[in-house]
Protein backbone atom coordinates (compact mmCIF):
# COMPACT_ATOMS: atom_id res chain seq x y z
CA UNK A 1 0.00 0.00 0.00
CA UNK A 2 1.60 3.50 -0.98
CA UNK A 3 2.02 5.80 1.61
CA UNK A 4 2.79 9.22 1.60
CA UNK A 5 6.81 10.29 2.62
CA UNK A 6 8.08 13.49 4.19
CA UNK A 7 11.57 13.93 2.97
CA UNK A 8 14.16 16.47 3.68
CA UNK A 9 17.00 16.21 1.17
CA UNK A 10 19.88 18.35 1.01
CA UNK A 11 20.56 20.35 -2.06
CA UNK A 12 23.23 22.54 -3.27
CA UNK A 13 27.08 22.78 -4.23
CA UNK A 14 30.59 23.37 -2.31
CA UNK A 15 29.49 26.49 -1.72
CA UNK A 16 26.23 26.52 -0.87
CA UNK A 17 23.13 24.23 0.25
CA UNK A 18 20.59 22.95 2.54
CA UNK A 19 17.97 21.09 3.44
CA UNK A 20 14.12 21.03 1.28
CA UNK A 21 11.13 19.70 2.17
CA UNK A 22 9.68 17.14 -0.61
CA UNK A 23 6.34 15.09 0.03
CA UNK A 24 6.47 12.09 -2.10
CA UNK A 25 4.73 8.46 -2.45
CA UNK A 26 6.16 5.47 -1.75
CA UNK A 27 4.99 1.71 -2.66
CA UNK A 28 5.36 -1.16 -0.34
CA UNK A 29 8.80 -2.88 -0.69
CA UNK A 30 10.49 0.23 -1.50
CA UNK A 31 14.27 1.34 -0.88
CA UNK A 32 15.05 4.83 0.19
CA UNK A 33 16.44 4.58 -3.43
CA UNK A 34 13.30 4.33 -5.07
CA UNK A 35 11.60 6.97 -4.16
CA UNK A 36 14.93 9.61 -4.49
CA UNK A 37 14.64 8.37 -7.90
CA UNK A 38 10.71 9.25 -7.84
CA UNK A 39 11.42 12.71 -6.43
CA UNK A 40 14.11 13.40 -9.48
CA UNK A 41 11.15 11.68 -11.91
CA UNK A 42 8.61 14.17 -10.61
CA UNK A 43 9.92 17.02 -8.77
CA UNK A 44 13.71 17.97 -9.19
CA UNK A 45 14.92 16.75 -11.91
CA UNK A 46 18.49 17.94 -11.82
CA UNK A 47 18.58 15.83 -8.63
CA UNK A 48 22.27 14.63 -8.41
CA UNK A 49 22.66 11.06 -6.77
CA UNK A 50 25.03 8.49 -8.14
CA UNK A 51 23.89 4.69 -8.35
CA UNK A 52 24.46 2.04 -10.11
CA UNK A 53 23.52 -1.47 -9.11
CA UNK A 54 20.63 -1.30 -7.24
CA UNK A 55 21.84 -4.47 -5.31
CA UNK A 56 24.00 -3.20 -2.62
CA UNK A 57 26.78 -4.62 -4.63
CA UNK A 58 28.30 -1.27 -6.06
CA UNK A 59 29.05 0.60 -3.66
CA UNK A 60 27.68 3.80 -5.13
CA UNK A 61 24.54 4.99 -3.58
CA UNK A 62 26.29 5.92 -0.02
CA UNK A 63 24.81 8.95 1.83
CA UNK A 64 23.38 9.45 5.29
CA UNK A 65 19.95 8.83 6.03
CA UNK A 66 18.62 10.56 9.52
CA UNK A 67 22.23 10.97 9.83
CA UNK A 68 23.24 8.00 9.59
CA UNK A 69 26.02 6.19 6.57
CA UNK A 70 23.81 3.83 4.74
CA UNK A 71 23.31 2.18 0.99
CA UNK A 72 19.88 4.04 0.18
CA UNK A 73 19.13 0.69 -1.60
CA UNK A 74 19.63 -1.40 1.22
CA UNK A 75 17.37 0.84 3.17
CA UNK A 76 13.66 -0.20 3.33
CA UNK A 77 11.47 2.53 3.89
CA UNK A 78 9.28 0.59 5.74
CA UNK A 79 12.10 0.52 8.14
CA UNK A 80 10.63 4.25 9.23
CA UNK A 81 7.63 4.73 11.49
CA UNK A 82 4.97 6.72 9.08
CA UNK A 83 5.03 9.89 10.73
CA UNK A 84 8.85 10.09 10.71
CA UNK A 85 10.10 12.30 8.37
CA UNK A 86 13.80 11.22 6.69
CA UNK A 87 16.18 13.46 5.85
CA UNK A 88 18.77 12.57 3.16
CA UNK A 89 22.46 14.23 2.94
CA UNK A 90 25.75 13.40 1.10
CA UNK A 91 28.40 11.56 3.25
CA UNK A 92 29.61 14.31 5.50
CA UNK A 93 33.20 13.46 5.57
CA UNK A 94 33.71 14.25 1.78
CA UNK A 95 33.54 17.24 -0.35
CA UNK A 96 30.46 17.79 -1.58
CA UNK A 97 30.19 17.90 -5.53
CA UNK A 98 26.48 18.54 -6.14
CA UNK A 99 23.31 17.73 -4.02
CA UNK A 100 23.85 13.68 -3.06
CA UNK A 101 27.29 13.43 -4.64
CA UNK A 102 30.24 13.50 -3.22
CA UNK A 103 34.02 13.83 -4.46
CA UNK A 104 35.59 10.34 -3.07
CA UNK A 105 38.73 10.41 -4.45
CA UNK A 106 40.55 10.71 -1.38
CA UNK A 107 39.92 6.68 -1.19
CA UNK A 108 41.56 6.16 -4.53
CA UNK A 109 44.60 8.17 -3.68
CA UNK A 110 44.78 6.30 -0.33
CA UNK A 111 44.75 2.74 -1.87
CA UNK A 112 47.57 3.91 -4.60
CA UNK A 113 49.41 4.71 -1.78
CA UNK A 114 49.41 1.10 -0.72
CA UNK A 115 51.67 -1.08 -2.31
CA UNK A 116 50.18 -4.52 -4.00
CA UNK A 117 50.81 -8.01 -3.51
CA UNK A 118 54.42 -9.52 -3.39
CA UNK A 119 54.84 -12.54 -4.78
CA UNK A 120 57.89 -15.17 -4.20
CA UNK A 121 60.85 -14.44 -6.38
CA UNK A 122 60.63 -17.15 -9.37
CA UNK A 123 57.46 -18.00 -8.77
CA UNK A 124 55.26 -17.72 -12.02
CA UNK A 125 51.54 -17.41 -12.94
CA UNK A 126 49.37 -20.13 -12.12
CA UNK A 127 52.12 -21.67 -9.74
CA UNK A 128 50.89 -20.53 -6.20
CA UNK A 129 48.25 -22.73 -4.15
CA UNK A 130 47.25 -21.74 -0.51
CA UNK A 131 45.26 -24.03 1.87
CA UNK A 132 41.53 -23.15 2.01
CA UNK A 133 41.82 -22.07 5.58
CA UNK A 134 44.18 -19.53 4.56
CA UNK A 135 42.41 -18.28 1.88
CA UNK A 136 39.12 -17.80 4.11
CA UNK A 137 40.80 -15.24 6.48
CA UNK A 138 41.32 -12.95 3.51
CA UNK A 139 38.26 -13.77 1.85
CA UNK A 140 35.89 -11.58 4.50
CA UNK A 141 38.16 -8.45 3.46
CA UNK A 142 37.55 -9.10 -0.23
CA UNK A 143 33.96 -8.16 -0.21
CA UNK A 144 34.35 -5.05 0.04
CA UNK A 145 32.18 -3.07 -2.30
CA UNK A 146 34.31 0.37 -1.70
CA UNK A 147 30.98 2.31 -0.70
CA UNK A 148 33.24 3.99 1.77
CA UNK A 149 30.93 4.02 4.36
CA UNK A 150 33.43 3.05 6.73
CA UNK A 151 35.57 6.22 5.63
CA UNK A 152 32.78 8.54 6.35
CA UNK A 153 31.63 7.71 9.61
CA UNK A 154 35.24 7.34 10.77
CA UNK A 155 35.45 10.42 12.96
CA UNK A 156 39.49 10.46 12.64
CA UNK A 157 38.57 12.15 9.38
CA UNK A 158 34.99 12.85 9.62
CA UNK A 159 35.97 15.13 12.18
CA UNK A 160 39.64 15.97 11.35
CA UNK A 161 40.09 17.25 7.98
CA UNK A 162 43.79 17.62 8.47
CA UNK A 163 44.04 13.84 9.85
CA UNK A 164 43.37 12.87 5.76
CA UNK A 165 47.21 13.82 4.78
CA UNK A 166 48.11 10.93 7.72
CA UNK A 167 45.09 8.45 7.48
CA UNK A 168 44.18 6.08 5.56
CA UNK A 169 40.93 4.89 7.26
CA UNK A 170 39.36 1.19 8.44
CA UNK A 171 38.84 0.24 4.30
CA UNK A 172 42.63 0.66 3.93
CA UNK A 173 42.99 -1.01 6.99
CA UNK A 174 41.47 -3.92 5.89
CA UNK A 175 43.54 -4.25 2.69
CA UNK A 176 46.80 -4.51 4.12
CA UNK A 177 45.59 -6.79 7.33
CA UNK A 178 44.65 -8.86 3.78
CA UNK A 179 48.02 -8.45 2.17
CA UNK A 180 49.77 -8.74 5.82
CA UNK A 181 47.92 -11.96 6.61
CA UNK A 182 48.54 -13.57 3.29
CA UNK A 183 50.84 -16.52 3.58
CA UNK A 184 52.65 -15.75 -0.15
CA UNK A 185 52.88 -11.94 0.86
CA UNK A 186 56.70 -11.40 0.48
CA UNK A 187 56.60 -7.31 1.70
CA UNK A 188 57.95 -7.94 4.94
CA UNK A 189 57.54 -4.48 6.66
CA UNK A 190 53.50 -3.82 5.72
CA UNK A 191 53.08 -3.69 9.90
CA UNK A 192 55.20 -0.82 10.24
CA UNK A 193 54.03 1.12 7.07
CA UNK A 194 50.49 0.31 8.35
CA UNK A 195 51.68 2.52 11.80
CA UNK A 196 54.37 5.26 10.20
CA UNK A 197 52.46 5.90 6.93
CA UNK A 198 48.93 5.06 6.94
CA UNK A 199 48.08 6.49 10.10
CA UNK A 200 47.00 3.01 11.95
CA UNK A 201 48.11 4.72 15.30
CA UNK A 202 45.20 7.18 14.99
CA UNK A 203 42.66 4.10 15.04
CA UNK A 204 40.85 4.33 18.62
CA UNK A 205 38.80 1.12 17.70
CA UNK A 206 35.40 2.92 18.03
CA UNK A 207 34.04 0.20 16.02
CA UNK A 208 31.69 2.74 14.07
CA UNK A 209 33.30 1.41 10.76
CA UNK A 210 32.43 -2.14 11.48
CA UNK A 211 28.51 -0.90 12.56
CA UNK A 212 28.19 0.91 8.89
CA UNK A 213 29.34 -1.73 7.23
CA UNK A 214 26.68 -3.29 4.57
CA UNK A 215 28.44 -6.20 4.16
CA UNK A 216 29.49 -7.05 7.63
CA UNK A 217 32.84 -7.42 7.34
CA UNK A 218 34.43 -7.03 11.05
CA UNK A 219 36.67 -4.26 10.42
CA UNK A 220 37.54 -3.60 13.83
CA UNK A 221 37.90 -6.96 15.49
CA UNK A 222 39.54 -8.90 12.07
CA UNK A 223 41.23 -6.18 10.50
CA UNK A 224 42.81 -3.25 12.50
CA UNK A 225 42.91 -4.84 16.09
CA UNK A 226 45.11 -7.69 14.57
CA UNK A 227 46.90 -5.40 13.18
CA UNK A 228 47.47 -3.11 15.86
CA UNK A 229 49.01 -6.47 17.71
CA UNK A 230 50.89 -7.38 14.89
CA UNK A 231 52.34 -3.52 15.23
CA UNK A 232 53.46 -4.30 18.82
CA UNK A 233 54.97 -7.63 18.15
CA UNK A 234 57.16 -5.04 15.79
CA UNK A 235 57.58 -1.93 17.21
CA UNK A 236 56.24 -1.87 21.05
CA UNK A 237 57.13 -5.23 22.60
CA UNK A 238 60.55 -6.16 23.52
CA UNK A 239 60.56 -9.84 23.97
CA UNK A 240 59.15 -10.31 20.85
CA UNK A 241 61.77 -7.89 19.34
CA UNK A 242 64.70 -9.86 21.34
CA UNK A 243 63.21 -12.91 20.37
CA UNK A 244 63.09 -11.68 16.69
CA UNK A 245 67.00 -11.14 17.23
CA UNK A 246 67.63 -13.84 18.86
CA UNK A 247 65.79 -16.39 16.59
CA UNK A 248 66.24 -14.27 13.16
CA UNK A 249 62.43 -14.22 13.26
CA UNK A 250 60.36 -11.45 11.39
CA UNK A 251 61.11 -8.07 13.65
CA UNK A 252 61.63 -4.38 12.87
CA UNK A 253 62.62 -3.91 9.56
CA UNK B 1 38.82 27.44 11.13
CA UNK B 2 35.95 25.46 10.83
CA UNK B 3 36.97 22.01 10.17
CA UNK B 4 35.45 17.95 10.09
CA UNK B 5 31.87 17.52 9.05
CA UNK B 6 31.82 22.12 8.82
CA UNK B 7 34.40 21.99 6.59
CA UNK B 8 34.68 24.38 3.82
CA UNK B 9 33.98 22.14 0.98
CA UNK B 10 31.73 19.78 2.44
CA UNK B 11 28.33 19.76 2.65
CA UNK B 12 26.93 22.91 4.51
CA UNK B 13 24.61 21.14 7.38
CA UNK B 14 24.58 23.23 10.85
CA UNK B 15 23.62 20.20 12.91
CA UNK B 16 26.14 17.81 14.53
CA UNK B 17 24.21 15.49 13.66
CA UNK B 18 21.07 14.74 12.27
CA UNK B 19 20.68 10.91 13.49
CA UNK B 20 17.30 10.80 15.15
CA UNK B 21 17.84 7.45 17.38
CA UNK B 22 18.75 7.35 20.76
CA UNK B 23 22.49 7.37 20.34
CA UNK B 24 23.42 8.76 23.72
CA UNK B 25 21.70 6.01 25.76
CA UNK B 26 24.28 3.59 25.09
CA UNK B 27 27.42 6.15 26.41
CA UNK B 28 24.85 7.18 28.90
CA UNK B 29 24.79 4.05 30.16
CA UNK B 30 28.63 3.21 30.01
CA UNK B 31 29.07 5.96 32.08
CA UNK B 32 26.82 5.60 35.14
CA UNK B 33 28.00 1.70 34.90
CA UNK B 34 31.82 2.43 34.53
CA UNK B 35 31.43 5.23 37.27
CA UNK B 36 28.91 3.47 39.62
CA UNK B 37 31.67 0.76 39.78
CA UNK B 38 34.84 2.71 40.62
CA UNK B 39 32.85 4.39 42.84
CA UNK B 40 32.29 1.42 44.46
CA UNK B 41 35.73 0.01 43.87
CA UNK B 42 37.12 2.78 45.66
CA UNK B 43 34.95 2.68 48.14
CA UNK B 44 36.29 -1.06 49.18
CA UNK B 45 39.86 -0.43 48.31
CA UNK B 46 40.08 2.37 50.85
CA UNK B 47 37.90 0.70 53.46
CA UNK B 48 41.27 -1.76 53.97
CA UNK B 49 37.97 -3.97 56.07
CA UNK B 50 36.12 -7.00 55.92
CA UNK B 51 37.46 -8.47 52.74
CA UNK B 52 37.73 -12.28 54.28
CA UNK B 53 35.49 -14.49 56.26
CA UNK B 54 36.81 -17.89 56.16
CA UNK B 55 37.33 -19.55 53.46
CA UNK B 56 35.88 -16.55 51.40
CA UNK B 57 38.38 -13.84 50.03
CA UNK B 58 37.47 -10.64 48.41
CA UNK B 59 38.47 -10.65 44.71
CA UNK B 60 40.06 -7.05 45.72
CA UNK B 61 42.57 -7.92 47.85
CA UNK B 62 43.69 -11.57 46.12
CA UNK B 63 46.54 -12.35 46.34
CA UNK B 64 47.10 -10.39 50.50
CA UNK B 65 50.85 -10.33 50.23
CA UNK B 66 50.89 -7.23 52.24
CA UNK B 67 51.96 -7.97 56.32
CA UNK B 68 48.55 -5.88 57.36
CA UNK B 69 46.47 -8.48 55.86
CA UNK B 70 43.83 -10.33 58.00
CA UNK B 71 45.00 -13.50 59.55
CA UNK B 72 44.55 -16.38 57.43
CA UNK B 73 43.92 -14.24 54.08
CA UNK B 74 47.05 -14.69 52.73
CA UNK B 75 47.68 -17.27 50.58
CA UNK B 76 51.11 -16.81 49.68
CA UNK B 77 53.03 -15.39 52.57
CA UNK B 78 53.22 -12.18 53.46
CA UNK B 79 56.15 -11.24 51.83
CA UNK B 80 55.48 -7.27 52.10
CA UNK B 81 55.31 -5.42 55.10
CA UNK B 82 53.13 -2.69 56.11
CA UNK B 83 53.05 0.39 53.83
CA UNK B 84 51.96 3.13 55.49
CA UNK B 85 51.28 7.05 54.48
CA UNK B 86 50.94 10.08 56.98
CA UNK B 87 50.62 7.17 59.88
CA UNK B 88 47.88 5.83 58.01
CA UNK B 89 48.30 1.95 56.76
CA UNK B 90 48.12 1.49 52.86
CA UNK B 91 45.43 -0.90 51.60
CA UNK B 92 46.44 -3.73 50.26
CA UNK B 93 44.15 -3.81 47.53
CA UNK B 94 45.57 -0.65 46.06
CA UNK B 95 48.10 -2.51 44.92
CA UNK B 96 46.30 -5.12 43.87
CA UNK B 97 43.46 -3.58 41.70
CA UNK B 98 46.41 -1.81 39.63
CA UNK B 99 47.00 -4.78 37.28
CA UNK B 100 43.32 -5.67 36.67
CA UNK B 101 42.92 -2.03 35.89
CA UNK B 102 45.73 -1.58 33.69
CA UNK B 103 44.11 -4.99 31.97
CA UNK B 104 40.74 -3.35 31.64
CA UNK B 105 41.65 0.11 30.96
CA UNK B 106 44.19 -1.22 27.21
CA UNK B 107 41.19 -3.79 26.42
CA UNK B 108 40.57 -3.36 23.08
CA UNK B 109 36.54 -3.49 24.25
CA UNK B 110 36.99 -0.76 27.10
CA UNK B 111 38.64 1.39 24.90
CA UNK B 112 36.08 1.50 22.66
CA UNK B 113 33.53 2.33 25.99
CA UNK B 114 35.17 5.04 27.48
CA UNK B 115 36.73 6.71 24.14
CA UNK B 116 32.97 7.05 23.13
CA UNK B 117 31.17 7.33 26.86
CA UNK B 118 33.81 9.62 28.69
CA UNK B 119 35.66 11.46 25.86
CA UNK B 120 33.03 12.07 23.16
CA UNK B 121 35.96 10.69 20.86
CA UNK B 122 33.14 9.94 19.09
CA UNK B 123 29.83 9.90 21.10
CA UNK B 124 28.61 7.91 18.83
CA UNK B 125 28.59 7.21 15.27
CA UNK B 126 28.43 10.09 12.78
CA UNK B 127 27.92 12.18 15.82
CA UNK B 128 30.89 14.63 15.39
CA UNK B 129 32.90 15.02 18.64
CA UNK B 130 33.84 18.14 20.40
CA UNK B 131 37.48 18.42 20.20
CA UNK B 132 39.50 20.15 18.05
CA UNK B 133 42.46 17.93 17.63
CA UNK B 134 42.87 14.29 17.41
CA UNK B 135 46.13 12.03 17.15
CA UNK B 136 44.54 8.94 18.85
CA UNK B 137 46.92 6.66 20.05
CA UNK B 138 49.89 7.53 18.49
CA UNK B 139 51.63 9.41 21.40
CA UNK B 140 51.56 9.71 25.45
CA UNK B 141 49.68 8.93 27.02
CA UNK B 142 47.96 6.79 24.91
CA UNK B 143 50.24 5.19 23.00
CA UNK B 144 50.87 2.89 26.60
CA UNK B 145 47.93 1.05 25.30
CA UNK B 146 50.32 -0.94 23.41
CA UNK B 147 50.82 -2.50 26.96
CA UNK B 148 47.53 -4.55 26.50
CA UNK B 149 49.38 -7.80 26.09
CA UNK B 150 51.33 -7.25 29.32
CA UNK B 151 48.47 -6.66 31.35
CA UNK B 152 46.96 -9.77 29.88
CA UNK B 153 49.89 -12.02 31.44
CA UNK B 154 49.49 -10.78 34.50
CA UNK B 155 45.78 -10.88 34.54
CA UNK B 156 46.34 -14.67 33.41
CA UNK B 157 48.18 -15.10 36.56
CA UNK B 158 45.51 -13.74 38.71
CA UNK B 159 43.36 -15.36 37.04
CA UNK B 160 45.33 -18.68 38.72
CA UNK B 161 45.20 -16.77 42.05
CA UNK B 162 41.23 -16.50 41.84
CA UNK B 163 40.43 -19.92 41.06
CA UNK B 164 42.49 -21.07 43.55
CA UNK B 165 40.75 -18.79 46.04
CA UNK B 166 37.35 -20.05 44.56
CA UNK B 167 38.56 -23.81 44.91
CA UNK B 168 40.10 -23.21 48.71
CA UNK B 169 36.26 -21.84 48.90
CA UNK B 170 35.26 -25.06 48.91
CA UNK B 171 36.16 -25.67 52.45
CA UNK B 172 34.15 -25.40 55.89
CA UNK B 173 35.13 -22.54 58.18
CA UNK B 174 37.41 -24.85 60.01
CA UNK B 175 39.38 -25.35 56.78
CA UNK B 176 37.68 -29.26 55.88
CA UNK B 177 37.33 -30.17 52.36
CA UNK B 178 33.89 -31.31 50.87
CA UNK B 179 31.75 -28.69 51.77
CA UNK B 180 30.20 -25.48 49.52
CA UNK B 181 28.04 -22.61 50.10
CA UNK B 182 26.74 -20.01 48.19
CA UNK B 183 30.17 -17.70 48.56
CA UNK B 184 31.78 -21.12 47.01
CA UNK B 185 29.83 -20.83 43.88
CA UNK B 186 30.35 -16.71 43.84
CA UNK B 187 33.75 -17.07 44.12
CA UNK B 188 33.37 -19.82 41.24
CA UNK B 189 31.17 -18.18 38.90
CA UNK B 190 33.74 -14.73 39.62
CA UNK B 191 36.75 -16.95 38.33
CA UNK B 192 34.78 -18.33 34.98
CA UNK B 193 33.71 -15.01 34.40
CA UNK B 194 36.82 -13.61 34.11
CA UNK B 195 38.82 -17.02 32.59
CA UNK B 196 36.03 -16.45 30.18
CA UNK B 197 36.77 -12.76 29.69
CA UNK B 198 40.82 -13.35 29.61
CA UNK B 199 40.64 -15.92 27.01
CA UNK B 200 38.30 -13.81 24.34
CA UNK B 201 40.89 -11.17 24.70
CA UNK B 202 42.08 -9.86 21.36
CA UNK B 203 45.26 -10.24 22.76
CA UNK B 204 44.87 -13.51 23.34
CA UNK B 205 43.77 -14.51 19.88
CA UNK B 206 46.56 -12.84 18.61
CA UNK B 207 49.03 -14.99 20.73
CA UNK B 208 47.27 -18.04 20.03
CA UNK B 209 47.15 -18.00 16.33
CA UNK B 210 46.26 -14.82 15.31
CA UNK B 211 50.25 -13.70 14.64
CA UNK B 212 50.47 -16.53 11.79
CA UNK B 213 50.71 -15.80 8.10
CA UNK B 214 50.05 -19.17 7.45
CA UNK B 215 47.33 -21.26 9.44
CA UNK B 216 47.63 -24.57 7.11
CA UNK B 217 51.25 -25.10 8.77
CA UNK B 218 49.90 -24.95 12.43
CA UNK B 219 46.80 -27.11 12.35
CA UNK B 220 46.53 -27.28 16.21
CA UNK B 221 46.94 -23.02 16.64
CA UNK B 222 44.79 -22.83 13.74
CA UNK B 223 42.09 -24.83 15.63
CA UNK B 224 42.45 -22.82 19.30
CA UNK B 225 42.41 -19.71 17.18
CA UNK B 226 38.91 -20.23 16.07
CA UNK B 227 37.92 -21.15 19.68
CA UNK B 228 39.22 -18.22 21.11
CA UNK B 229 37.87 -16.04 18.04
CA UNK B 230 34.14 -17.63 18.56
CA UNK B 231 34.78 -16.46 22.24
CA UNK B 232 36.15 -13.27 21.01
CA UNK B 233 32.55 -12.52 19.29
CA UNK B 234 31.49 -12.14 22.41
CA UNK B 235 34.20 -10.48 24.34
CA UNK B 236 31.92 -7.08 25.24
CA UNK B 237 29.70 -9.51 26.91
CA UNK B 238 31.94 -11.12 28.77
CA UNK B 239 34.06 -7.81 29.99
CA UNK B 240 30.47 -6.83 31.48
CA UNK B 241 29.93 -9.73 33.07
CA UNK B 242 33.04 -10.31 34.35
CA UNK B 243 33.07 -6.71 35.60
CA UNK B 244 29.54 -7.00 37.66
CA UNK B 245 30.97 -10.59 38.43
CA UNK B 246 33.82 -9.11 40.38
CA UNK B 247 32.09 -6.53 42.09
CA UNK B 248 29.11 -8.82 43.28
CA UNK B 249 31.51 -11.00 44.73
CA UNK B 250 33.91 -8.49 46.64
CA UNK B 251 30.40 -7.39 48.00
CA UNK B 252 29.01 -11.01 48.85
CA UNK B 253 32.07 -11.44 50.80
CA UNK B 254 32.08 -8.37 52.65
CA UNK B 255 28.75 -8.88 53.14
CA UNK B 256 29.61 -12.05 54.75
CA UNK B 257 32.54 -11.08 56.51
CA UNK B 258 30.85 -7.98 58.26
CA UNK B 259 27.85 -10.34 59.01
CA UNK B 260 25.31 -8.91 57.32
CA UNK B 261 25.11 -12.12 55.71
CA UNK B 262 25.31 -15.98 56.86
CA UNK B 263 27.43 -17.89 54.12
CA UNK B 264 24.78 -20.60 53.60
CA UNK B 265 26.13 -24.09 53.36
CA UNK B 266 24.77 -26.26 51.07
CA UNK B 267 26.63 -29.25 52.91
Amino acid sequence: MARKLKLRIWRGNSTDGGLQNVEVEANEGEVVLDVIHRVQAEQMNDLAVRWNCKAGKCGSCSMEINGKPRLACMTQVASFPDDQEITITPLRAFPVIKDLVTDVSFNYKKAMEIPAFVPPVGMKPGEPRMAQVDVERSQEFRKCIECFLCQDTCHVIRDHEENKKSFAGPRFFIRIAELDMHPLDMLRNRKQKAQEEHGLGMCNITKCCTEVCPEHIRITDNAIIPMKERVVDVKYDPLRWLGSVIRKREGIL
Amino acid sequence: MATGVFSSKRAKISERTLRTDRWWLQPLITVSVLLSFIVYASFRAFENGNYFAEPLISPFYSPCLSAACAQGSSLLGQPFGIFKILGMTFSPALFILIFPLGFRMTCYYYRKAYYRSFWASPPACAVAEPHAKYTGETRAPLIMQNSHRYFFYIGLIFNVLLTADAILAFRNPEKQWGHMSVGSLVLLANATFLWLYSASCHTCRHTIGGRLRNFSSHPIRYKAWTIVSALNHKHQNFAWISLLGVAFADFYVRQVSSGAFTNFYFF
